[in-house]
């Protein structure tokens, strides 16, 4: 194709997002009605995935030291367990600090008056990397030497992952569904669009367009609308989720809670956005227009 | 230039042939009318010179191509060798007069200065120079089949074909076209022009070929338009 032909289709197709005006208004209102959906709900349970594995890593196995060890070589362990896989930290925590973790989590403090420290074991506080093989882990620090005991919620752990893969589960089949439904108001919005246009493709066919001529300017826009379309929806997205952050916030579940700042879901929420309205709109007007250039 | 020998046409879902072993040539330079009753099949003939439908069997040749074989591809080629006029113009109506005839040089890729020139030599000769600004729905009915008429000559086709250009004008403006046609036609450009006007015909000395039910029923020189009638 000619270079000046192509300038011209791509002028014409930024144009004529302009001539069609109400037209494209309606694409790109669709485009980020859909996205500010799907981009809600996809946001939520990332939310909802964040404050599940918050609670789980505050899920912690406790391994106790052989009393016959003295403290030194009770800290000797700490390397030992350290290296274990699926370990993310180890924290050592002599019998004097558990017994004082334990007499201030109640408040009448001289009923433990004639409580020692020898009545508590040194122990470990280990956290996980991944709950879901807390079984295995439970077991390789159990087989480590000088470790007498080990004490692990299993149950707990089972709870929360459990809830994780609905949650999961749950979205991930919800947002399939809302993105089909989009893909399909998108196809009806932009089948509408096309469809004032049959005269004018009609009219380049028999002046002698060929089907690149024709479809070149309708992808353009396509593009153009699904660009802008994700580029408003991003804005939106972003005005909405502060504000539904700050109320939280103010709310008395705001203290239970851990909302992700935007500013750290930014760029992809604007990549998926962006990357989702492109797609969107160049499939869309390809599809679309497949259908006039049948003659 | 047009060559039609034996050609059996039929549409999808109807029983009676739009056209019945119809054979027809048309030279270089002539001017042809073809005239019929309605339902005659003269529309037809167009769709089938500008492979918008196919025969299903004869030979059917335009230009150089032969539109029994010709691959969907090559469509466009054989439609830039063609310039074709519709009763109801079909102009965009958001381009001005200059884009709408514009239009149709970009399609075959033609720059920028060539446009330029090319252009207003084409309006002034259909006689609109002045109107390039102004949209379709700004000219009078006249003036719009003028831009169409302009748009189909701005490529230089060797076959202007035209399917009833004045149904929509009265009985002034149609003399005005047929008289831009006849120009166009003594500039060396083949016309065939599709018409019901029977004064209108028969006010041009020229060869006219009349249908019936999809057959040619007479086809003179300097004939005269519903003799037989
Ligand atoms: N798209 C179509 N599908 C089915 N039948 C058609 C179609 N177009 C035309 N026909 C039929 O083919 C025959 C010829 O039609 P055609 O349009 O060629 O007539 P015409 O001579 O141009 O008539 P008019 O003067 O009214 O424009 C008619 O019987 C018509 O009903
Ligand atoms: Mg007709």
């Amino acid at each position: 194709m000619k270079l000046n032909k192509f300038f011209y289709l791509i002028k014409e197709g930024i144009k004529s997002i302009f001539t069609h005006g109400f037209m494209s208004f309606a694409c790109v209102v669709v485009i980020v009605a859909c996205l500010l959906i799907m981009g809600n709900f996809a946001l939520l349970s990332v939310n909802i995935d964040h404050n599940i594995k918050q609670l789980e890593s505050q899920n912690e196995i406790l391994a106790f030291v052989d009393e016959t060890l003295s403290e030194d070589d009770a800290r000797a362990i700490g390397p030992h367990l350290r290296s274990l896989d699926n370990v993310k930290d180890v924290e050592f925590v002599t019998r004097e600090e558990a017994m004082k973790n334990f007499i201030s989590k109640y408040e009448d403090e001289d009923m433990f008056s004639d409580l020692t420290p020898s009545t508590f074991r040194n122990r470990y506080v280990i956290y996980l990397d991944d709950l879901s093989r807390m079984e295995g882990t439970r077991d390789d620090i159990a087989a480590v030497e000088g470790i007498a005991d080990v004490s692990a919620s299993l149950e707990i752990s089972r709870g929360f992952i459990a809830v994780r893969n609905i949650v999961t589960i749950v979205s991930v089949v919800l947002i399939l569904i809302l993105f089909v439904i989009s893909i399909f108001i998108m196809q009806n919005t932009i089948k509408l669009a096309t469809f004032s246009r049959r005269e004018e493709i009609g009219i380049m066919k028999m002046v002698g367009a060929g089907n690149a001529f024709i479809r070149l300017p309708f992808i353009i826009e396509g593009l153009l609308l699904g660009l802008l379309g994700g580029a408003i929806a991003f804005f939106l997205q972003m005005g909405i989720y502060r504000v539904l952050n700050q109320r939280l916030l103010a709310s008395a579940v705001g203290t239970m809670i851990q909302v992700i700042p935007f500013a750290t879901l930014m760029y992809p929420v604007l990549a998926i956005f962006l990357g989702l309205g492109l797609l969107v709109g160049t499939f869309g007007s390809s599809i679309a227009i497949r259908n006039y250039l049948k003659v | 230039m047009v060559h039609l020998k034996d050609v059996c046409m039929t549409y999808p879902k109807t029983g009676t042939p739009a056209a019945d072993h119809l054979s027809l040539d048309i030279g270089e330079g002539e001017f042809v009318f073809l005239v019929g009753s309605s339902g005659s099949g003269k529309t037809t003939i167009i769709k089938l010179l500008t492979g918008e439908v196919r025969a299903q069997s004869g030979e059917v040749m335009v230009n150089g191509f032969d539109l029994r074989k010709i691959k969907r591809r090559k469509l466009p080629a054989l439609r830039r060798t063609l310039g074709v006029i519709f009763q109801d113009f079909r102009l965009i109506d958001n381009k001005t007069v200059f884009e709408n005839v514009a239009f149709a040089m970009h399609v075959i890729g033609a720059g920028r200065r060539a446009i330029r020139e090319r252009v207003p030599y084409v309006l002034k000769l259909v006689g609109l120079e002045g109107r390039e600004k102004r949209l379709p729905q700004e000219l009078s009915g006249g003036e719009q089949q003028r831009v169409a008429i302009a748009r189909a000559l701005v490529n230089s086709p060797s076959l202007i074909i035209a399917d009833e250009p004045t149904g929509n004008l009265d009985p002034a403006r149609s003399l005005e076209i047929m008289l831009l046609l006849q120009k166009i036609n003594d500039l060396g450009t083949t016309v065939l022009v599709v018409t019901h006007e029977k004064e209108l015909v028969n006010a041009f000395s020229k060869r006219v070929i009349t249908l019936e039910n999809g057959c040619v029923a007479s086809d003179e020189t300097g004939g005269y338009y519903g003799h037989e009638a």
